[in-house]
Parts: structure tokens; C-alpha cells; sequence
């Protein structure tokens, strides 16, 4: 214990008198947090709009005013040429084409049916995907407040549906994303520090010296432990204080609860980063590797698309991935309040990997060549 | 206190260690004296439990390196080749560190240290890092005795000190000797291996000869000349045409020149004036212990 307490103690000092690390552990999580929240932004804005207006009446006009006066479209530009629009895609100047064709507001006023024509540059396929779903909407409502106006009752739809978002009543991306992005953090931090912190030892030769002293395997990878996971909770902490005090993100579940998850779950993930540390022999391949595996955890997290929507052999994978199971509990339990029994599937699951990596960290750890 | 019987080391086909066998008595202040890469620190590995040796047996006050590894732990202090101390943490700390991972306190074991560590109380508060090649060196050796080892193992504890700090350090082993401490040490230097009592001259990861500095010395099969010219690197180039030549190696300003008994030095100073070499003062020296070994380095050259 005492010899535990040793190695705690001077991993602490060497953290305090190290110039880079100190600040870096402070200023990190909330750069992240407001960097990446702010950025991490699904809902698409300043699309740049051209439309063809063929018909130049007042009803187009209309439509266009419409259009133009959405928080996600920029009108650019109004011409009767579609070339005119498709140069400027060409340019990347313009994002989506509208074509209002001749006698639009003949046809529509009188009844019959009227097609218009949308193009987007789909080189980013989420992007035109949603813009163009945006610019149906609007289209689909001008529609309807325009055939009531008129008094077309056939073009009413009979069925009304009425939605709700349950949890994040206005959709508020960021409810959804600071939650997710914290769990990042606390990964990133656990996995890099615990992952150098022994082979920096080794490139030093310091674990030279170390070695040939009474010091238990057990007792070095706890102490080595113990720190991190303090450091790593403090970096909890502060992120959970930006999420509450300036996203406003709700926090219905237990504080004990998510505290107590992630404490296993930094277990987990320091344990990864000592295999790492022991397995390599420099800092740089051990970066290398922390580098590998935080880029797969991440992408395949589900946190920045859903797991549902991966291909089956992909979400099989997931289920190895640990940011996985954290982000489903830190998202329930914030946002839903779960309880203790709604998330003690996940709790399992890290809890025995957490004891399995530690133990093969503590037994590929060798004081002997 | 040390036996090393037919200790071997590979790493692939290199063989750092070629069945080696000596061994080191209580209270002795053994020297391997060998250059870079001639095994030695393979050899320390190896005592300190670090490394297996892929065939041999040593034991270290009875305890076999490889299965009683924790109990040699207990009793050997080393101090690697490389500073390997905690270069964040000051002298002090350092200090109080590898005391505490040995249940011992500084205060108990001060006597063993007492001497190095006045040297290094006006820099307690300083850190490791910061510290001169000397300084590091007496911490480290400090931070090694601070648990009271019976043996202590240093691999090239003054490689990279200056001559001053050198002195101070050998002077320090001298009395841990008188403590009772057994030594084994390594050193590229010559001049560390008159201080020892017995010393092994290794290269190539075998044992060349083993003895006292002084019967080494002593044993110096040849007539040695001190050559002292205005040119040394011409003389030696002039000597490799002198027939009855043994081995001309240069130290410092002069050359040692080994010929055979019946060489007198009217032959060798006629030999010089004919190629025009302007000599200064020639004599017959003693062997030093330096001599030894490069006489003996240039006949394992010679025979591969």
C-alpha cells in the first residue's frame, strides 16, 4: 500500500512540474467542449439557393419570398436561364437549383397539377439530401396555405400528424452532442496519458532502475492507475460544468450514478492505454497506437452517426468498442434520467472488460527480458 | 558474493556473451574493463535478473538470477549505464523515492551515504535533470545504496564524468569496500582498473585475462620502449616497417613500442633516423595495464 501510495505521489509531482501538461489538462476539456459542440452541427444553414423563375408572376414570387425568408437558404440569384444556375454549382457558388416552370401559377390557380424542379450538388450527400428535404417542406406548405387561401379543400390531406420530440422537445443538436463529446474527452485523455506514461519510463530508462527494485507488478500498474483515474475524473468534471452551466444540457439521471460509470469505464479504458504502454517501446509507437484505436472507438461510438444505421458487420464490431456503451449511458442518463437497472447491461459489460484488460496489462507488464 | 559459470547471451546470431566464467569474492572491487560493445552491460542485465541468459548459471550471494530474482532484488544495488533516475523530481525526492520502494527511510541508511550526500546537500532542492554529469552520478549512486545492498553492480559509473568527479567516485567505492560492500563494476578506462582489486578484461563478450592490475601489469610478455618523437603518427607509421615490431600503439604524446628481448635501442633509433623521423627521448618502460590489454586486443584481431 505504502509503496502504492509512492508511486501516486510521484506521478502527481511529475504531472504538477511538467509546463505543458498542467495547463493543457485544464484548458483541453472546455476548448473541446465549446470548439466542438459548436461545430459538431448536423442541422444544415446558409445553403446557397438559385432559382429559375420561368413563370415571373406574382405567385412565384411569392413562393420565392418564402424560400428566401427560411433561416437555411441564401437566395443568390433569380434568372430564367437554368444554365445561369448550374455555371454557378459548377463554381461551388451555388448549393441547390429551384425551377419554377412557365404557366406555374396558371396551372396552380386553376387547379391542375404543377411540377417543379429541384437540382443540388450532391457532393456531400448529407447536405444535399437535407437541403433538398428542407426545400420540399417549404414547398409542401406554400402549397397547402396557398390552397386554402384559395379554397381548394381536395388539396388538404386528410390525416394530420402532429409530432413531438420527446427528451429534446425543440431538437436541440446540442443536448445530443455534449454528452457525446464529453465522453470523447474523457476517453482521449485516459487512453493517451496511460498509454505513454510506462513506455515514457522505458524510453527514459528510469524502468531500468525500477525494475531491479522490490516493487509488485501489482503495485506499480495501481499506482500508475490511481492518478490518472483522479486526473481523468477531474476532467469529467469539468466537462460535465460546461455541459450544465453553459450548454444548459438537462441532467435528469443520478450524479452518483453517471460518476460511478465512468469511473469503471476510465478503469477500462487506462487499462487499454497500459497494454498499450506495455507492448511498445517508444512514445511514438505508442501514440501510433492510442492514435488507431481512439479513431475506430470513436467513428464506431455512434456518436456522430447512429449504429443503427451501420451495416450489420460494422455494429457487430461496435459491440467491442467501448466509447459505445458510454455514450448510450451518459445520453440516458442525462437526457432520460435512467435508473441504475435500465443501463446494468452496459455497467456489466465494462466492468469485465475492465478487469480483463487490467489483468492482461498487469501480466504483459515484465521486469524481465 | 558473484559466480558466473558459462554465461552465454544472444540476441539472434549476435552473441553478446560467450560462456564467461569468473567469480567475484566478498568485500572485492571487481573491474570489467572492456570497450563499448564488448558485452558488459548484457553481463549486468544478467546479474540483476533484467535479462536470461540463454545458457549458464550465475548466482549472486547464492541466489540463481533467474528463479530467485526477488530476494537478488532485495540485495544488489545497480546503477545502469544510463542515468536512470527521475529527472522531474529533485535530488531529495529521488532519493526518498527509491528509499520508500525499499521500506527504508533516508534516515536509517544515512551513514552509507552520508559522505556523497554532503557533496550533494547545496543541490537537494534541485532537480534531477538539472544536475552535472558528476552530480548524477553520486545521486545515482546514492539512490543504489540507499537500501544497504550487499553488492552493488555499476555499469560504467564514470563514462561521460570529468577526471575530477572520477577520482571522487572511486575514492567513495574505495571506502564502501572498507564498509564491507562487494563491487562489481565496469569501466572503459584504464586507468579505473589499477584502483581495483581484480579485474577481467573483456571484449567481444569473452574473458581475455583475469587478474590483479598489478600481475596483469607484471605479465607483460614483451620489452616495451617509450617512444617520444615530434611526430607520433609518422613514427607509427615508420615502426610498421621495423621487422622485429611486436605492436606500436599511440598514448597521449608518445608511442609504446613491444619488441622482443633481443631488440636493443640502437636498432630502433637507427630505424627512425633512416626514415627521417626527429625523435626526442626513448626509453624502456614498465607495462601498464593498458599495454596489456591492447597487446592482447591485437592478437584476438590477428587471430580472426
Amino acid at each position: 500500500m505504502r509503496r502504492i501510495l509512492l508511486i501516486v505521489q510521484k506521478e502527481f509531482i511529475q504531472i504538477w512540474r511538467d509546463k505543458t501538461m498542467k495547463p493543457l489538462l485544464i484548458a483541453m476539456p472546455i476548448i473541446q467542449l465549446a470548439i466542438l459542440s459548436y461545430t459538431a452541427d448536423f442541422t444544415v444553414k446558409n445553403i446557397n439557393l438559385f432559382v429559375q423563375d420561368q413563370d415571373h408572376s406574382a405567385l412565384s414570387q411569392k413562393l420565392i419570398d418564402k424560400i428566401g425568408a427560411s433561416d437555411n437558404f441564401n437566395l443568390q440569384a433569380v434568372s430564367p436561364v437554368y444554365n445561369d444556375g448550374f455555371n454557378q454549382i459548377q463554381k461551388n457558388n451555388i448549393d441547390v437549383i429551384l425551377s419554377i416552370p412557365e404557366h406555374f401559377s396558371r396551372d396552380f390557380n386553376s387547379g391542375r397539377k404543377t411540377a417543379l424542379f429541384i437540382a443540388a450538388d450532391a457532393i456531400n450527400s448529407t447536405k444535399a439530401g437535407i437541403s433538398m428535404n428542407y426545400l420540399q417542406n417549404i414547398i409542401k406548405n406554400f402549397g397547402e396555405e396557398q390552397a386554402v387561401e384559395k379554397g381548394f379543400s381536395g388539396l388538404n390531406p386528410g390525416i394530420i400528424v402532429s409530432k413531438r420530440n420527446w427528451y429534446n422537445p425543440n431538437l436541440n443538436y446540442k443536448f445530443f452532442m455534449v454528452p457525446g463529446i464529453m465522453t470523447l474527452l474523457v476517453t482521449m485523455i485516459a487512453l493517451f496519458l496511460s498509454g505513454m506514461n510506462i513506455v515514457r519510463e522505458k524510453e527514459i530508462g528510469t524502468i531500468e532502475q525500477l525494475n531491479v527494485t522490490p516493487i509488485k507488478k501489482y503495485q506499480f500498474i495501481i499506482g500508475k492507475l490511481l492518478p490518472f483515474l483522479i486526473i481523468g475524473l477531474f476532467e469529467f468534471t469539468i466537462g460535465l460544468a460546461v455541459a450544465l452551466l453553459w450548454f444548459r444540457v438537462p441532467f435528469l439521471g443520478s450524479i452518483g450514478l453517471i460518476y460511478l460509470f465512468t469511473a469503471v469505464y476510465l478503469v477500462l479504458i487506462l487499462g487499454i492505454g497500459m497494454f498499450i504502454s506495455t507492448i511498445t517501446d517508444t512514445q511514438q509507437q505508442a501514440l501510433f497506437l492510442s492514435w488507431f484505436f481512439s479513431v475506430i472507438f470513436i467513428l464506431m461510438s455512434g456518436l456522430f452517426t447512429p449504429i443503427e444505421s451501420m451495416p450489420v458487420w460494422a455494429q457487430k464490431i461496435t459491440l467491442f468498442n467501448p466509447i459505445r456503451y458510454y455514450v448510450e449511458v451518459i445520453r440516458l442518463v442525462m437526457l432520460k434520467g435512467s435508473a441504475f437497472s435500465s443501463i446494468k447491461l452496459n455497467f456489466l459489460i465494462i466492468s469485465v472488460a475492465a478487469v480483463v484488460v487490467n489483468l492482461l496489462a498487469m501480466l504483459n507488464y515484465r521486469k524481465t527480458a | 558474493m558473484i559466480a558466473i559459470q558459462n554465461i552465454s547471451k544472444s540476441y539472434g546470431d549476435v552473441k553478446a556473451l560467450n560462456s564467461i566464467s569468473f567469480r567475484v569474492e566478498k568485500g572485492q572491487l571487481f573491474g570489467l574493463i572492456g570497450p563499448d560493445g564488448s558485452g558488459k552491460t548484457s553481463l549486468f542485465r544478467i546479474l540483476t535478473s533484467l535479462l536470461k541468459p540463454t545458457s549458464g548459471k550465475a548466482t549472486v550471494a547464492g541466489f540463481n538470477t533467474v528463479t530467485d530474482y526477488k530476494d537478488i532484488r532485495k540485495i544488489v544495488g545497480y546503477m545502469p549505464e544510463r542515468f536512470s533516475l527521475y529527472m522531474d523530481l529533485t535530488v531529495e525526492e529521488n532519493l526518498k523515492f527509491f528509499a520508500t520502494v525499499f521500506n527504508t527511510t533516508i534516515r536509517e541508511n544515512y551513514h552509507l551515504i552520508e559522505e556523497i550526500y554532503q557533496m550533494l546537500e547545496p543541490f537537494k532542492n534541485r532537480r534531477a535533470g538539472d544536475l552535472s554529469g558528476g552530480m548524477k552520478q553520486k545521486l545515482a549512486l546514492s539512490c543504489a545504496l540507499i537500501h544497504k545492498p550487499e553488492i552493488l553492480l555499476l555499469d560504467e559509473p564514470t563514462t561521460g564524468v570529468d577526471p575530477v568527479s572520477r577520482k571522487d567516485f572511486w575514492d567513495i567505492l574505495k571506502k564502501l569496500q572498507k564498509s564491507g560492500i562487494t563491487t562489481l563494476v565496469s569501466t572503459p578506462f584504464m586507468d579505473d582498473a589499477e584502483l581495483c582489486d581484480e579485474v577481467a578484461l573483456v571484449q567481444k563478450g569473452e574473458i581475455l585475462k583475469m587478474d590483479t592490475p598489478q600481475n596483469l601489469a607484471n605479465g607483460f610478455p614483451h620489452k616495451l620502449w617509450k617512444i617520444v618523437s615530434e611526430n607520433n603518427y609518422r613514427t607509427l607509421k615508420v615502426l610498421d616497417e621495423f621487422e622485429t615490431k611486436i605492436s606500436a600503439f599511440s598514448f597521449g604524446n608518445s608511442v609504446h613500442l613491444a619488441t622482443g628481448d633481443d631488440v636493443d635501442e640502437q636498432a630502433i633509433v637507427n630505424h627512425l633516423k633512416q626514415h627521417n623521423v626527429k625523435l626526442i627521448s626513448i626509453a624502456i618502460i614498465k607495462a601498464h595495464i593498458e599495454d596489456v590489454f591492447m597487446d592482447l586486443m591485437s592478437h584476438e584481431k590477428g587471430s580472426s
